[in-house]
């Protein structure tokens, strides 16, 4: 976005035009219109079993995306939360060979999750190193570690009730990850939009040395965020090793940019300082119901994924294509 | 002059890289035998083409995520091609992959240029898209190797002066965007508009031109590469080249290249380029498992990028040696 674009207050653009720009607003529609497209293409979409099976196909990517959502308001990237799956379910697996119980391997997945945020924080703010460069380097750095543990084998043999956390229901057709999802979703709303923390985090996104001289703690408010996207890996990390019931090296591999593309496609501006949770919500779901509907339709995941690339640049580009065209 | 030379990016990459090589040879001397380095280097030619389009993006304060997807898809447009017409000359191929690759480059600087829109979300996509191409035009199949015509698969292998073709053009890439970065406008601009795009402006470059023309170079290269890949190693499928994206960008920033932009040379490129090629050939012989190489790829990432940052660290006033680390 250029700074021009910046200087011009949304309340002097016309009502129409505002509601227009409202990111919120054009996705729910998109989401809709998928929604509806689906249930058109297949008889088998619009049912209860079929519609809960969907949520698993963004669940656990967007526990994620709230955390990277924030990350990325403040004006840092995390490109190495898929890897953080991978190490944390390669601990969780090794754990389960020693003959530890649920509990233990639900505290190490999240230690795990944690400590992997905390290596990037440190990196990131006591050492001022830029974060996308940081987390490629730990992308391959924690990935290689499973590699290094796990060869070419899989860790496998978890207990039944760990498998709750993957494969349980709370209610009917209602997941434990759905509610887990939606918990997380009030809980980021809250931080993000309500707190003075949430606060701090835009304004760190708008401008760090201003934020800094205010009296905010830039450096700490971003150490935690780091921490924030370790810990929801780790999270992540539980309900994905949950449903699978193994692991592997190569866990995950390619979420990052997924969990990214939900976030930028929810409406969080990559260069920071501005986006909602909202947004990230409805995000999930439009790419939940994206793949879902396709794969109702044997479409093959890769050809998805063209869908997804350009929703992401069109979402983006329509709204910039439409004010050009009414400048002219 | 020599304590600049001393002080340089380049010649610390160098000694890492004769430290590297030492350390090898101490247990395996076959290692650095000239046939081997020659090896090593045809082995990282496709990293170098790629590092070298890379740094003039990032130069520019851009990342093009798409160079792998690019490389893949060109790669397998010229790879049904030759399947279509086996008779097609080699130079009609080489055509048809440089021009391919331009496009796609093209369509993303567009993108980044007429739209505004930040190049990280660009790529981030159109990575997306071009893979998922490559899988519609082929179904999903592989094009192998006895499917190939002979010229096709033989022209990155033949040999001039003892060295494959493949090595010599990563070689004239290397001395073409030399020239290109310091003895020309274009090649200044690059510099200007990611050095600061502000004064750049001023100064009458027309920044969102240049960094068109920065995507444009980089798809031309990936392109270009994405022939050499698929005919040198006689396979052209979905997810070749799958993650390659972060290696070249790696290369770049081991290789000195600033993320911030404005700061990066060739000859740092083809350095970090090499740095992570030798780690690569040298973890089999050195009997290393290759699970490791990942892991170790990251460290040296994260090593390198923490002594370009102390390096780069400029001796501020003290009030404000705080703010220039937020900021």
């Amino acid at each position: 976005m250029s700074t021009a674009d910046r200087m011009i207050p949304d309340r002097l653009r016309s009502p129409m035009e505002q509601r227009l720009k409202s990111w919120e607003t054009l996705l729910l529609l998109v989401a809709i219109g998928i929604f509806v497209a689906n249930s058109f293409a297949s008889p088998y979409f619009l049912n209860a079993w079929n519609l809960s099976d969907a949520t698993f196909n963004f669940t656990e990517k967007a526990m994620i995306a709230f955390a990277m959502a924030l990350l990325i308001i403040s004006g840092e990237i995390d490109l190495s939360v898929a890897s953080i799956i991978a190490l944390a379910s390669t601990a969780m697996g090794a754990a389960v060979q020693m003959g530890v119980g649920t509990p233990g391997l639900v505290l190490i997945g999240l230690g795990v999750g944690l400590l992997c945020g905390a290596f990037n924080g440190v990196l990131v703010t006591r050492m001022g190193l830029p974060s996308i460069v940081v987390t490629i380097g730990t992308m391959s750095l924690f990935r290689g570690i499973s590699y290094i543990v796990l060869g070419d084998q899989a860790f496998r043999g978890y207990p039944e009730s760990f498998s709750w956390f993957g494969q349980g229901y709370v209610w009917w057709v209602i997941s434990f990850e759905l509610v887990l999802f939606a918990i997380i979703a009030v809980i980021y709303a809250m931080l993000l939009h309500k707190t003075n923390f949430g606060r701090a985090v835009y304004a760190i996104g708008n401008n760090a040395t201003g934020a800094m001289f205010s009296g905010i703690r830039v450096q700490r408010v971003k150490f935690i965020l780091f921490l924030l996207t370790g810990l929801m890996s780790g999270v992540a990390a539980i309900c994905l090793t949950a449903r699978l019931g193994s692991t592997r090296p190569s866990i995950a591999m390619g979420w990052e940019l997924e969990v990214v593309t939900m976030v930028v496609l929810g409406g969080v501006s990559i260069l920071g300082g501005s986006g909602t949770i909202l947004g990230v919500v409805i995000a999930a779901f439009v790419m939940g119901l994206v793949t879902f509907g396709l794969g109702l339709l044997n479409v093959p995941g890769i050809v998805m994924s063209i869908v997804i690339g350009a929703l992401l640049i069109g979402v983006i580009a329509l709204p910039r294509l439409w004010s050009m065209w009414r400048a002219r | 002059m020599l304590k600049r030379l001393i002080a340089s990016r380049e010649t610390l990459l160098i000694a890492a890289i004769l430290l590297l090589l030492a350390l090898i040879a101490s247990r395996f001397p076959a290692f650095i035998a000239p046939s081997n380095l020659a090896h090593v280097f045809n082995d990282t030619s496709p990293l170098i083409l790629l590092a070298i389009g890379q740094m003039i993006v990032i130069l520019t304060r851009c990342i093009d995520l798409s160079v792998a997807a690019n490389l893949a898809l060109t790669g397998m447009v010229v790879s049904m091609v030759n399947v279509a017409a086996p008779g097609l000359p080699i130079v009609v191929i080489l055509a048809i992959a440089i021009g391919l690759g331009t496009l796609l480059g093209m369509f993303n600087g567009l993108l980044v240029w007429k739209l505004q829109i930040p190049p990280i979300v660009v790529t981030l996509g159109t990575m997306t898209i071009f893979r998922g191409i490559i899988f519609l035009i082929s179904d999903g199949k592989w094009v192998n190797s006895h499917e190939m015509s002979p010229a096709f698969k033989a022209f990155p292998r033949a040999e001039l002066l003892g060295l494959p073709v493949l090595s010599w053009i990563a070689i004239l890439a290397v001395i073409l965007f030399t020239i290109v970065m310091t003895r020309t406008t274009l090649g200044r601009a690059f510099y200007a508009a990611g050095g600061n795009p502000h004064a750049a402006t001023y100064a009458g470059i027309d920044v969102g031109k240049t960094q068109f023309w920065a995507f444009t170079i980089s798809g031309a290269l990936a392109g270009l590469t994405g022939y050499l890949w698929v005919s040198r190693f006689a396979v052209s499928y979905v997810d070749i080249a799958g993650g390659f994206e972060l290696d070249v960008v790696a290369a770049c920033v081991i290789g000195g290249v600033s993320i911030m932009g404005g700061v990066g040379t060739v000859g740092g490129a083809l350095l970090g380029a090499l740095f992570l090629g030798i780690i690569k050939n040298a973890l089999p012989v050195v009997d290393i498992s290759p699970f490791w190489q990942l892991a170790i790829s990251g460290g040296a990432i994260i090593i390198a990028v923490a002594l370009n940052a102390q390096a780069n660290r400029k001796k501020g006033r003290i009030i404000l040696k705080r703010a220039e680390q937020t900021s």
